[in-house]
């Protein structure tokens, strides 16, 4: 019963696009101005760094079927590139988060062009690492990290002259970029680049024998997810003044993978829900805090088990496992 | 007559399985050109070193005059050698029209940029590959699904889509892997008359297929392999004549 009226409302909202778009769009500039608890304006400020995180991951995960695991050493990258340049030098914050997204992709691209040959579970493998390696040196690098201190004072941005550092400034930044993502993939992912990517997910040897690079693609993809990536870490650290490792550990990775099953891998809107709900639900349940994974846990095997192709319904998640074996 | 595609003792080995073994062959241009043999005789590894799929042990490859062995899958197909696969490798969980748009990737540029700022180039890109993409769905009588999804095809339909996205790419020679495979009569008959018309309007066909009727049928030349050996290459009549195909297909 429930499920068949949550069916029916799937359908309902896809048949009447524009409209629900249009409404969730005005929803979202008029809530700030009516919420006056700053408590709950600073999780709808997460839940939207966190959609913007979601999606970069399912640019990734969704679109050329990357499985990449170590996501969050890119958001990690993002936010200290963004701590240590603004911490030292005066720079407009909208140059530093463009810069912190750039220096995240070359990570990417780093880790990319070694690894990307590899296949499923490998690639998976390596990301994993990856992340820890990260972790590691942001911890042990001292000089230019402050390791475990982590990195205080981050400035508050400017803008002509107006100092953003309310909720509402920071809510407005990220809904700005969120959106700017959400266009930008939207475009890509219905060009001939989009279709390169997804080719590469459906079946990489077909793709290749249409002519795509493969590997070029792959390395593309993973750049422009890792991109934005970036862009969400350098937010955070505005957002947050301050960073330590701590804030990057590998539960970060799982919760964005969580929050793109569960929304649907592969759709444009499922990370949204996906990003939203796993932000709010375990608020909801705060007095459990120390269990929070548990909820990513139970939320990922729920999802799996009931619902694999996500609550909007993207691709069947499947771990290709297999894929190692061919060829 | 000239020869389009050729090859010089080539080679495929797995550890010591010798899948391909010092086979030569050639293809003329504008022909139709069977490759035939029993299960396990190597015809899908010699489609697959052909396009690349696979890198060669030995020996070379030709095409147009020029080598291009070992070259990798999206650079063969570039040169215009398009292919299908023996089990049927569609974008499963794409539109059927989206499928055949991939086959223009590389008679479009659109680049990750020209997509986002939305420029000339990409629209002209995409007006240009819808148009022509509907236009090869109607031709291979599809046109009426081209919102479905591939992979709710039936198994006629899903070869068929496979052939138009591999024409998509403009293809002087077309490799079919068995395309009548799991198909009734009346299915195959479209296949064989869809093959003889693209040959008609001049691409060479290379065709792996069990079929002895549809090869003898539509074959101007036949290459016969057993156990990765060539057993013979010729004409139809000739090669039903031979008296080692005869063997390997039915015994001593």
């Amino acid at each position: 019963m429930a499920a068949n009226i949550f069916k029916k409302t799937i359908v309902n909202i896809n048949k009447h696009k524009r409209k629900y778009l249009f409404a969730l769009v005005s929803f979202l500039i008029i809530l700030p101005f009516v919420v006056e608890n700053q408590y709950v304006l600073h999780i709808a400020v997460l839940s939207l760094m966190y959609m913007l995180l979601a999606s970069s991951l399912n640019v990734i995960v969704g679109y050329t079927g990357q499985y990449n695991i170590g996501h969050v050493a890119f958001y990690a990258i993002g936010a200290y590139t963004a701590a240590i340049v603004a911490t030292k030098f005066e720079i407009n914050f909208l140059i530093v988060i463009l810069l912190s997204g750039i220096v995240a992709s070359i990570f990417s691209l780093g880790l990319g062009l070694p690894t990307l040959r590899l296949r499923g579970i490998f690639f998976a493998f390596t990301t994993l690492g990856f992340a820890e390696i990260t972790r590691l040196t942001i911890l042990n690098w001292r000089s230019l990290t402050r390791g475990p201190f982590g990195i205080p004072g981050i400035p508050v941005p400017e803008l002509f002259g107006i100092s953003l550092s309310s909720n509402i400034h920071f809510y407005f930044m990220i809904f700005i970029l969120l959106v700017l993502m959400l266009l930008m993939t939207y475009r890509i992912k219905n060009s001939r680049v989009g279709r390169a990517w997804i080719s590469i997910r459906e079946d990489e040897e077909a793709s290749a024998s249409m002519g795509v690079d493969t590997f070029k693609y792959k390395i593309m993809n993973l750049m422009y997810g890792t991109f934005w990536a970036g862009v969400g870490g350098a937010f955070f650290a505005y957002f947050a003044g301050y960073i330590s490792a701590d804030s990057f550990i590998l539960d970060e990775s799982f919760r964005f993978f969580a929050m793109v099953l569960v929304g649907g891998t592969g759709t444009l809107s499922g990370p949204i829900l996906g990003g939203a709900l796993l932000t709010i639900l375990p608020q909801l349940f705060r007095s459990f805090a120390r269990y929070q994974m548990i909820i990513y846990g139970l939320a990922i095997l729920f999802i799996i088990h009931y619902k694999p192709e996500g609550l909007l319904g993207g691709r069947t998640f499947k771990a290709d496992i297999n894929d190692a074996n061919e060829n | 007559m000239t020869t389009i595609l050729s090859s010089e003792n080539l080679c495929k080995y797995f550890g010591g399985v010798k899948a391909v073994d010092q086979v030569d062959f050639s293809v003329d241009k504008g022909e139709i050109f069977g490759i035939i043999g029993p299960n396990g005789a190597g015809k899908t590894t010699l489609f697959n070193l052909l396009t690349g799929t696979l890198d060669v042990t030995k020996g070379k490859i030709y095409f147009k005059g020029d080598e291009i062995t070992n070259f990798p899958p999206q650079k063969v197909t570039r040169l215009g050698i398009a292919r299908t696969f023996q089990n049927i490798k569609l974008f499963e969980e794409m539109e059927v029209l989206e499928n055949v748009k991939i086959g223009f990737h590389t008679q479009t540029k659109t680049s990750m940029w020209d997509a986002v700022v939305k420029n000339k180039r990409l629209k002209s890109d995409e007006e240009k590959v819808h148009q022509q993409g509907l236009k090869l769905l109607e031709r291979v009588n599809m046109l009426g699904k081209k919102n479905n999804l591939a992979k709710n095809l039936s198994y006629g339909d899903k070869r068929r889509l496979e052939i138009a996205r591999a024409l998509a790419v403009k293809p002087e020679i077309l490799l079919v892997d068995e395309p009548a495979a799991g198909m009734n009569p009346h299915e195959t008959a479209e296949v064989v008359e869809l093959l003889e018309q693209l040959n008609s309007e001049g691409i060479t066909v290379v065709i792996i297929e069990h079929d002895m009727k549809v090869i003898m049928g539509m074959c101007d030349q036949v290459l016969v392999l057993n156990n990765g050996v060539k057993l013979a290459q010729g004409t139809a009549p000739e090669v039903q004549n031979n008296q080692e195909v005869i063997e390997a297909y039915l015994g001593k």
